[in-house]
């Protein structure tokens, strides 16, 4: 007992030399790296904003960004295992091309011979068949890295060339399209949303989610008699967490469908024309939806799984983590296939979106890929990410780009901006991180 | 007297050579239960190349080693935590990027009934075996990588004694530590031996070796010296051992001793 009496007035004496700054985030725990993304983010919104004179931050604009940035955001969450493992991935735009064909090709073509056309399995079959393909194609390049002794940069590089060259070979270069109806929702759109009720229902699980997870882990730390977070500092992270969310279910919500669709919309269900117009809300794209469960999924597996300790402790000390009887290898091996089901997820996300199957698909997706991970704050020396920052950092990105598109900016200085704000933000995080050492 | 039971490992004839060098050449070593035996030489000598052979590290090239009297298979590092070898590393061997709980059971994490990482169970522990080691610990939230040296090395050995270990291998354990610190680890031999666990200490400290070894080995060039009971023996004659190969009359002589004309 002496011994805790003893910590608590350490704490104390350490707390009080503290500035209220420094003691508030200590009481919160939480990440100041990641904080420190989120304003550059802001600053970023609010900019674009005030340049295009309000045309930034609409629902309608936001809901768009939060489409466009799923895609990437699914292969970031992955990309972050592989670069906390010393490796890189650079094929993960081609296999997303390949796999996106060979799914295009299952659903509009194979698929309606054998099952006829708009089977309701056809969509599940096709995404099933491209997370095998993706994982086998994954497990490839983890095993060559792995057992073969190859670096992976090398490895990825050539399933860069290979995978695009032989997506071009599925179809010699013809696009394949439209996509099974049930398939397309997958890329979000008017009818790929889930409508106001059902965001609505989503938004109060998670924060129902979030207030479960932080009550379970104070109890889980009271339990064993651990030092734990302040009350205050646990309501004020519960109730930032619900309004965070019950703020983007708001923003999804106020987007409504375009009028001709609701008109359409009207006439096939009877429903009247008021007179203002009808609004129907879009809540939250299915594809947003679906990087959001990945992203848990992702950060479940890291952080909460063996395997994911492992991913990390690799990281650190790959000499160290071999002595301690890690099997190093198959985790690599792992590692790589669970890159490429996500490179498949994406794949189903930009085809349906995009309702088409093209030569071109996730052509230098790698680059935005890798640049999400390290701008979300993944180290290239191995050991340190986070999901979270690297889903972040896809948002970051892409808000760029869109802002960029808003403003009118042509693609050649989009790519010059995005570049120079590459090394700009990697730069300021190795300053940061040497401060905080 | 010891040579009656059965030694609880026996190293015989051991080679290993990387490239053109031979690091370890036909060496022999043996550890009976409750003793704590010195490897001795200089740097380069072989002895963590030999220990490492023992903890699965490196692959032998030829040689036999035997546990309880018999033949074992070790060609990783969980073979040998299978038969319950625990190895502190002269590189110390943490995961710098994750923290002390997380490093004491890297490889063999506990886990909830739904197949999760049980952290708090693993913290838990931790700050039972390190508050035993280094009752100042605190700093159980960061990355090892943050800790000081003393407090890696605690970590390091913390590892080693979690899991019952019947044969230890502290490979200089006291490099990084300073005099409290080192005297620390002395108890803590004692008492591991005390337990009836056998201990391979390699260790540059021939005052720290004479206080806790029962016998010592002595390497040179990758050749084993010779072998001599502590009590047998002076400081002067070992580290005559040590420096020329010269094998003083009460010992035994391995195939590294210095030939006399
Ligand atoms: N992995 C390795 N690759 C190449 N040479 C090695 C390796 N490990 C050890 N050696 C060589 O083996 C010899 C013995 O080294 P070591 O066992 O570390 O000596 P000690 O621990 O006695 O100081 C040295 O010459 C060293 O350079
Ligand atoms: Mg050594």
């Amino acid at each position: 007992m002496a011994d805790t009496t003893d910590t608590a007035h350490f704490n104390r004496a350490r707390n009080a030399a503290e500035s209220p700054v420094k003691r508030f985030f200590r009481a919160t725990e939480i990440d100041t790296r990641l904080l420190g993304m989120v304003g550059a983010m802001l600053i970023i919104w609010i900019g674009f904003d005030f340049l295009s004179n309000g045309l930034f931050l609409t629902p309608r604009n936001l809901w768009n960004l939060s489409v466009q940035t799923a895609s990437i955001a699914v292969m970031a969450t992955g990309m972050v295992l592989v670069i906390v493992t010393r490796n890189i991935d650079l094929s993960v735009g081609s296999i997303l091309g390949f796999v996106g064909m060979i799914m295009g090709v299952l659903q509009a073509e194979l698929l309606p011979q054998l099952l006829g056309f708009n089977h309701p399995a056809t969509w599940i079959i096709t995404l099933l068949a491209g997370l095998a393909l993706g994982a086998a194609i994954g497990a490839l390049h983890g095993m060559i890295i792995a057992f073969l002794n190859v670096p992976s940069f090398i490895v990825t590089l050539g399933g860069l060339l290979v995978w695009r060259g032989a997506t071009w070979f599925v179809t010699s270069g013809r696009t394949v399209a439209p996509m099974d109806a049930t398939f397309r929702l997958m890329g979000g759109g008017t009818e790929g949303s889930i409508g106001a009720t059902a965001s609505w229902i989503v938004g109060l699980i998670a924060c129902l989610a979030i207030v479960v997870s932080i009550l379970n882990a104070r109890k889980q730390r009271k339990r064993f008699g651990f030092p734990r977070r302040p009350v205050w500092a646990e309501y004020l992270l519960s109730a930032v967490g619900c309004l965070l969310v019950l703020g983007a279910v708001t923003i999804a919500n106020s987007y409504p469908w375009p009028t001709n669709i609701a008109r359409r919309y009207a006439e096939a269900n009877g429903i009247a024309w008021p007179e203002g117009g009808l609004f129907i809300a879009h809540g939250i794209a299915i594809p947003v939806l679906i990087a959001i469960v990945i992203g848990i999924v992702m950060t479940f597996i890291s952080t909460r799984l063996r395997f994911g300790r492992y991913v990390f402790a690799i990281g650190g000390n790959p000499e160290a983590a071999e002595l301690a009887g890690i099997k190093t290898r198959w985790v690599t091996v792992r590692i790589f296939a669970l890159m490429g089901m996500l490179c498949a997820v994406a794949a189903a996300i930009s085809t349906a979106r995009l309702n088409a199957a093209t030569n071109a698909q996730g052509e230098l997706d790698e680059l935005y890929t890798i640049a999400a991970a390290v701008i979300g704050g993944t180290s290239l020396a191995g050991g340190m990410g986070t999901i979270a920052g690297a889903m972040l950092g896809a948002l970051v990105m892409q808000s760029l780009q869109s802002g960029m598109v808003l403003l009118g900016i042509d693609s050649p200085l989009q790519r010059i901006v995005v570049g120079v704000v590459l090394v700009t933000a990697v730069w300021l995080d190795t300053v940061y991180r040497a401060r905080a050492k | 007297m010891t040579e009656q039971r059965t030694p609880l490992v026996e190293m015989k004839n051991i080679s290993i050579s990387f490239g053109g060098i031979h690091a370890v050449d036909n060496a022999s070593v043996d550890l009976y239960p409750g003793e704590v035996v010195a490897l001795l030489g200089h740097n380069g000598a072989g002895k963590s190349t030999l220990i490492k052979i023992l903890s699965g590290a490196y692959r032998r090239d030829a040689g036999e080693i035997l546990i309880n009297g018999e033949p074992a298979e070790i060609n990783n590092p969980r073979d040998a935590k299978k038969y319950g070898i625990e190895t502190i590393y002269q590189t110390l061997a943490v995961a710098d990027n994750v923290d002390a709980a997380a490093n004491l059971y890297l490889g063999r994490e506990l886990r909830t009934p739904w197949g999760t990482l049980d952290d708090v169970a693993m913290e838990a522990k931790a700050r039972e075996v390190m508050g035993r080691l280094n009752p100042n610990f605190q700093r159980f939230k960061e990355p090892v990588k943050a800790l000081s040296g003393g407090q890696r090395q605690s970590v390091a050995i913390a590892r080693a004694i979690l899991f019952n270990a019947r044969i230890l291998i502290m490979d200089e354990p006291t490099a990084a530590l300073g005099p409290q610190e080192t005297a620390q680890v002395g108890e803590l031999i004692k008492q591991l031996k005390r337990e009836g666990i056998g201990i391979f200490l390699i260790s540059h400290d021939i005052h720290d070796v004479f206080d806790l070894a029962d016998r010592v080995s002595v390497m040179k060039n990758g050749q084993v010296v010779g072998h001599a009971r502590t009590e047998d023996v002076t400081k002067d004659e070992v580290l005559g051992m040590i420096i020329m190969g010269k094998v003083p009359p009460k010992a035994i002589p391995g195939p590294g001793a210095m030939q006399m004309a």
